[in-house]
């Protein structure tokens, strides 16, 4: 009975959380996420110009090495506290590109110290970046699968 | 204009990430395990490919493009060593990029801490 009445409640809950929640403003959202993104990409493009033209390498080295530097440059802003402040704007725009990608190894790392250098640093650096990793490197290897088969 | 087209391609791509957020259920860890698979596969079947041409570092920035260097390099992996190639080319394609974000991040989270969120 009492169990019943606890389950309405939390439905009846849901509902008015569901309801009371704010709507997400698409547009805003979006234009936001467009310009912080684009800027970001623009960095990137102006760190592989410089690279390309001033240290010779070839364009997949330069891709490499921007993407290195942007890792670089993601995590450096996370640890002075300057990334989370345009994240909570920019939404995707900060998180999709490969900075966002740095921030969330470094922002768990940090907020988790306290637990220790193992368990808290390196191990919570993972909990976004590993669920990349293990995605991106397994499909990587069936596409290299289907690739060796058809060749 | 390369800065153009890089600006146009990244920002479309968080676009679509800010909708995928938005307008399902996903999470950001979602959406970013979806965008990395998704630039495995496009670059797979040779979408990805004319997007990097157009966009240059606007395709290579966001996280499809850390799929879509995944893929090159099983690709390069596989002409170069055959079978074994399959499983060192992906990562040996985006060391780079795997490494510097465990060192860096642990070095930055090591020296700072997080701020008092104001």
């Amino acid at each position: 009975m009492t169990r019943r009445l606890q389950t309405n409640e939390k439905k009846n809950y849901q509902k008015l959380v569901e309801n009371t929640a704010p709507k997400p403003n698409y547009f805003t959202n979006c234009i936001w996420a467009f310009v912080v993104g684009g800027i970001i990409c623009i960095i990137g493009q102006f760190v592989h110009n410089m690279i390309e033209n001033n240290l010779g390498l070839t364009h997949l080295e330069a891709t490499n090495a921007t993407i290195l530097v942007m890792i670089f440059l993601g995590a450096a802003l996370t640890g002075l506290g300057v990334y989370d402040r345009i994240g909570k704007k920019a939404g995707a725009g900060s998180i999709v590109p490969i900075t966002g990608f740095a921030n969330s190894v470094v922002s768990p790392a940090m907020e988790y110290k306290r637990e220790g250098f193992i368990f808290g640093v390196a191990a919570r650096m993972f909990i976004l970046a590993g669920p990349v990793l293990v995605y991106g490197i397994t499909s990587s290897v069936i596409v290299g699968i289907i690739y060796y088969l058809l060749k | 204009m390369s800065y153009v087209n890089a600006f146009i391609v990244g920002g479309l791509i968080c676009v679509l990430g800010q909708l995928l957020m938005d307008g399902t259920k996903l999470n950001p860890a979602q959406v970013l395990v979806i965008f990395v698979t998704a630039g495995v596969v496009l670059t797979a079947l040779g979408i990805y490919e004319p997007l990097v041409r157009f966009g240059g570092a606007g395709a290579t920035i966001p996280l499809p493009g850390f799929g879509y260097s995944l893929a090159k390099g099983v690709f390069k992996g596989v002409d170069e060593k055959g079978f074994l190639g399959i499983f060192t080319g992906g990562v040996e394609a985006t060391s780079g990029g795997i490494t510097a974000a465990v060192v860096f991040g642990y070095l930055m989270a090591v020296f700072f801490n997080p701020k008092s969120k104001s």
